[in-house]
């Protein structure tokens, strides 16, 4: 891992058990590159947002280490807290006061000042589109509007590293995709770290660089959307033919490429599991050209997160999820 | 200093909030109206027993509503940390460099400052009503600190007391416990004097008693400095321990999180 030594954040062995027995992290570690957006993925209770609270100072691990911008987040607390930014699961937005009034007093809090922090405050109503409605009263904006401004709250600053937790939960498909297109932006335009939980396998896709499967308290998996995807089995390949073709000649044709498993020949159709559908569709392709097979169509279907979930943790997403409906509740 | 600063940004905040329901502000005092009111009407000629050292019972009951408003202000206090702390507020204000005890001073700051405007209402009504002292200047000003003490105390207590439960309704019923039996016993609306003798003792333990003696004590024509100034200094050792253990509830809380 080439980016041990300069993450952005590093976590290693956190263990946190809360009083009462619920051990909400076993030795949870990972490490974020700088400038880039890492997902935390998992099901409620798996301890998430136990680890965001760790990383962000607001709780200490009881075992283990965690280090966020250079810094060890039990010993610099204080210098983490001017480093990061972080959008808590539930929304902290003062519901009596206007937009601008809760930016101002995060803002104050860092020692922002005057014209500074005014022209900054605009900037980030402009930004998140909430300029026409900063002078109202939070209590009426929607709650797609509210977790923008919970999120520009915990820009004001413009911190190094951004700690997102369950951004888009609660929210209909539009404000998601909304709230989606923001946090793409912010990780492609200002290089911002940012490290995300979500319940969401699509959301972990769309987003993120890199993903962490978190099942009860630890990592189970980790790698790229893609990556995760490919260490499976492999990929679905389906090729279509114009016209029934001999069994025999086609099975030849496809054991001579590389890579390739589990050749099931229909009379028009040949599916088989490629390692990586992608790179086999070309040599699947010239190898049946060779044989003088003529392909119609090609097929790849990709493994999804939700077969990756099922693959580590022996539950499906929704399975898991379904298990623990109380433990989000609890605080 | 970063703790000063930030705690007047929250008191600013809370003041703001308040500014914007003035319904409540006056919502608040009904119920000392009425006590003024009702019981000056009342009590009117408990004044020709022995052991009140005046001919009014308006006069003497003023300093004791004004003592009472600000004891159940504080009180009720701990409600709106409850809110915050469910709104995530808190929580957030903690992921930021605040000065931690910023967030309760702020608390307790705004509560002096609206409840100081409710002692000076009461105080004004008072006068409509037919009170009057002996040495009004100096002795309303430290009436009105006598009852910012009592404020800021029962205002860190019930701060307190809403960190270490974190339900609305164990504050309310606390509250409702231990509110009104702190106002009887007590001489806001009878001589001590006249009160049993137990009652006498449990009055003198009782923090409501030293706000509102030595304020009535400060506004006699001629005030027995000693008396007024044991009595403030009592209740400010009071407050600087209420507050103690507000900061060490919060501590807790931080911990719990
Ligand atoms: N303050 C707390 N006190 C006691 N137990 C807690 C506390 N916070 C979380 N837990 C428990 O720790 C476990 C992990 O919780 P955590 O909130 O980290 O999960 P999560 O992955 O964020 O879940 P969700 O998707 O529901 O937000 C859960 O069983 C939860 O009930
Ligand atoms: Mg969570």
């Amino acid at each position: 891992m080439e980016s041990q030594a300069v993450a952005a954040i590093r976590a290693e062995g956190l263990k946190k058990t809360y009083p009462g027995g619920v051990k909400a992290l076993d030795g949870l570690s990972f490490a974020v590159a700088p400038g880039t957006v890492y997902a935390l993925l998992g099901p409620n209770g798996a301890g998430k947002s136990t680890a965001v609270k760790v990383l962000t100072t607001l709780t200490q691990a009881d075992a283990g280490e965690a280090v966020v911008a250079g810094l060890d987040v039990r010993r610099r607390g204080a210098e983490v807290r001017r480093m990061i930014g972080c959008v808590a699961q539930k929304s902290g937005v003062d519901a009596n006061a206007t937009g601008r009034e809760n930016l101002r007093l995060q803002g104050r809090f860092y020692g922002m000042r005057g014209v500074e922090l005014e022209r900054r405050i605009d900037e980030l109503l402009a930004r998140f589109r909430l300029a026409e409605f900063a002078d109202k009263i939070s209590r009426t904006f929607s709650g797609g509007m509210q977790r923008k401004l919970d999120i520009a709250m915990g820009l004001i600053h413009r911190p190094a590293v951004l700690f997102l937790d369950e951004p888009t939960t609660g929210l209909d498909p539009e404000a998601r995709s909304s709230l989606w297109n923001e946090i793409s932006w912010l990780a492609g335009e200002s290089g911002i770290t940012i490290l995300l939980t979500t319940h969401y396998l699509e959301e972990a896709d769309k987003l993120a660089g890199r993903v962490g499967i978190v099942d009860r308290g630890r990592l189970v998996a980790e790698g790229t959307p893609e990556g995760l995807k490919s260490e499976l089995q492999g990929d679905a390949v389906q090729v279509e033919f114009g016209e029934p073709q001999k069994e025999a000649a086609v099975r030849a044709a496809l054991e001579r490429v590389a890579g390739i498993g589990e050749i099931v020949v229909e009379s028009q159709a040949v599916h088989a599991r490629a390692q990586h559908g992608a790179s086999a569709a070309p040599a699947i392709l010239s190898a049946l050209d060779q044989a003088g097979l003529r392909a119609m169509a090609v097929r790849i279907a990709r493994p999804s997160l939700d077969d990756v979930y099922l693959h580590y943790t022996g539950r499906s997403f929704q399975e898991a999820d379904a298990q623990l409906p109380m433990a989000g509740g609890k605080r | 200093m970063k703790l000063i600063r930030d705690s007047l940004y929250m008191t600013q905040r809370h003041l703001m909030a308040l500014w914007r329901q003035p319904f409540w502000i006056v919502f608040m005092l009904v119920q000392p109206v009425i006590w003024l009111a009702l019981y000056g009407q009342l009590f009117r000629r408990v004044v020709e027993l022995p052991g009140f050292h005046t001919t009014s019972y308006v006069s003497f009951l003023m300093p004791g509503v004004v003592v009472t408003n600000a004891l159940f202000a504080g009180g009720w206090q701990g409600m709106g940390i409850i809110a915050d702390l469910e709104r995530g507020i808190i929580d957030r204000f903690l992921l930021t460099p605040v000065s931690r005890p910023a967030i309760i001073a702020g608390r307790i700051l705004s509560l002096c400052v609206g409840g100081g405007v409710q002692s000076l209402i009461l105080i004004g009504l008072g006068f409509v009503m037919g009170a009057r002292y002996g040495s009004p200047w100096i002795g309303l000003p430290l009436l009105v600190a006598a009852s910012m003490l009592m404020m800021a105390a029962f205002g860190a207590l019930s701060n307190a007391m809403a960190l270490m439960v974190r339900k609305e309704e164990s504050v309310i019923g606390a509250s409702n416990m231990l509110l009104l039996p702190m106002t009887f016993l007590s001489p806001i609306y009878m001589a001590k004097a006249l009160m049993p003798e137990w009652m006498q003792k449990a009055a003198m333990a009782n923090p409501v008693t030293w706000a509102v003696e030595s304020g009535r004590e400060a506004l006699e024509a001629a005030p027995d400095w000693g008396r007024v100034i044991v009595r403030l200094m009592t209740l400010g050792a009071f407050t600087v321990l209420s507050l103690w253990v507000a900061t060490r509830a919060f501590r807790a809380y931080q911990r719990s999180v």
